[in-house]
């Protein structure tokens, strides 16, 4: 069992955020993230895209915001459970909760923040009949451990970096491996792209381009794909598989969360704007993105905002008998869990002879 | 007034006819998003960017809209249910010679 002061749930800029503001007051987080890595949309969407309405920064790249928020985390060391969907949520009897991850990992807080953005980000499904039957029976979205696909035949659908990089990756682990994009044109990164023309010249990879996967067979395992070339019926080929592993990105959906009880409206969380971001249920707050309340605006400093009044609330519920004023960082310094401390260097009083 | 009037028809197959801004700098996205035409968190996730098909359209009218950018085709190539007519609308401003506008969204995926 983890246990902290606030658990958050969202690793994007938000919750990121939250760690410091809660660090100042001396309170412990950590954050649960479906996705591998820390930063959310900024991380999995848009690293390379310039954000402009950060307050300070005329101009920064949305993976060095992310990159800058865990810098300046770091001496409040969260905790951190990534690649783990928060799936749900146990009140106890001294209103502290227990949030449980689709790995069974159980997370135990007096105060739980919802920072979760547009949802968690589940991998996208191609629109193909019977395709949910054959799921683990052959098709797999995320790849979680290669050796699965040792010395077996895999046809990979996509042309983003994840396609080509594991058709470059398990080139070297199956059998036989099969690319099928819809355009000649990949749009991953440039090695990429040279690396798996390479491996095809060497005949390690089959390029299928531009083809499309329309048709799953078996009996009960996947057996085959039907994949057509050029978008033209007579070009059609049946290849036997093993495995198919279609790779179209992944899109945020609120999952579990929204049958927590808590208030939904257009898709998200109804928060009380005129105090903290508290949910209806006491003790859970929701921040960012994923909240809503008249005037909502969907902006990475609204949510920076939302997550510092959020933290004085939530000291007040975890210490309800003792005093606090906010001090200035420029005032009080930070002083980390590890050890460090920043502080403004003191003024020197010097006479002039 | 620099409104033009353009027709969108929902997922759910409602036919819509809107006065879309034109001196606001908005995309066919937004205007969707500002009538809430479709539900929040199901169009536009990306804002924008051309980066999630979040907000693919079928055009059904004739008329003559920007080119499509690498970008676009790119996004569009990994998009589901993509069509010869299909367009991402964030890629689409609105402009006054858009009049007659008609396009339907693309089911959610």
């Amino acid at each position: 069992m983890i246990k902290t002061d606030i658990l958050i749930i969202g690793a994007g800029p938000t919750g990121l955020f939250t760690v410091f503001e809660a660090g100042l007051l001396k309170l412990k987080c950590h954050l649960i993230d479906a996705l591998p890595q820390p930063g959310g949309q900024c991380s999995e969407i848009y690293p390379k895209k310039p954000i402009y309405d950060i307050p300070a920064f005329p101009e920064v790249l949305a993976g060095d915001l992310v990159d800058n928020l865990m810098e300046q985390i770091k001496p409040f060391e969260p905790g951190f459970t990534l690649g783990e969907r928060a799936e749900t949520i146990e009140k106890l009897e001294d209103d502290t909760f227990i949030v449980t991850t689709s790995r069974g990992t159980k997370h135990h807080a007096p105060v739980v923040a919802i920072a979760g953005g547009l949802g968690s980000f589940e991998p996208r499904k191609p629109p193909l009949a019977d395709i949910a039957k054959f799921e683990d029976k052959g098709v797999e979205y995320i790849i979680r451990d290669p050796e699965v696909y040792r010395d077996k035949r895999v046809v990979i659908a996509g042309g983003g970096d994840s396609a080509l990089d594991w058709s470059i990756f398990l080139a070297d682990v199956a059998s036989e491996v099969t690319l099928v994009h819809r355009r000649n044109e990949f749009r991953g990164a440039l090695d990429s792209v040279d690396r798996v023309k390479v491996l095809k010249d060497l005949g390690k990879i089959k390029l299928v381009t531009p083809g499309e996967i329309i048709q799953l067979n078996g009996e009960d395992e996947l057996e085959s794909v039907l994949i057509r070339k050029n978008n033209e019926a007579s070009e059609e080929i049946l290849l036997e598989v093993d495995h198919f592993i279609p790779l179209f990105g992944l899109s945020p959906k609120l999952g579990p969360i929204a049958d927590w009880g808590l208030e939904i409206e257009k898709n998200a969380i109804k928060v009380d704007n005129s105090l903290d971001y508290q949910t209806n249920i006491p003790g859970i707050y929701a921040i960012g993105d994923v909240n809503t309340y008249p005037g909502k605006l969907k902006l990475i400093l609204c949510g920076f905002h939302e997550a510092t009044l959020m933290c004085q609330s939530a000291y007040q519920r975890i210490f309800p008998d003792k005093k606090y004023v906010m001090k200035y960082t420029t005032v009080g310094g930070v002083t980390g869990f590890d050890g460090t401390k920043k502080e403004a260097p003191k003024a020197v009083v010097k006479a002039i002879d | 007034m620099s409104d033009i009037k353009i027709t969108i028809i929902d997922r759910e197959g409602v036919e819509h006819q809107i006065d879309a801004p034109t001196d606001m700098a908005m995309n066919l996205m937004e205007v969707v998003r500002s009538y809430e035409l479709a539900p929040e968190g199901t169009i536009g996730i990306c804002g924008g960017m051309a980066m999630c098909a979040s907000c693919q359209c079928y055009v059904l009218s004739n008329t003559e809209l920007p080119e499509m950018q690498d970008d676009e085709e790119a996004m569009l190539a990994e998009a589901f249910y993509v069509e010869d007519n299909s367009r991402l609308s964030c890629q689409i401003p609105m402009l006054p010679e858009m009049e007659g506008l008609k396009v339907k969204l693309a089911p959610e995926s």
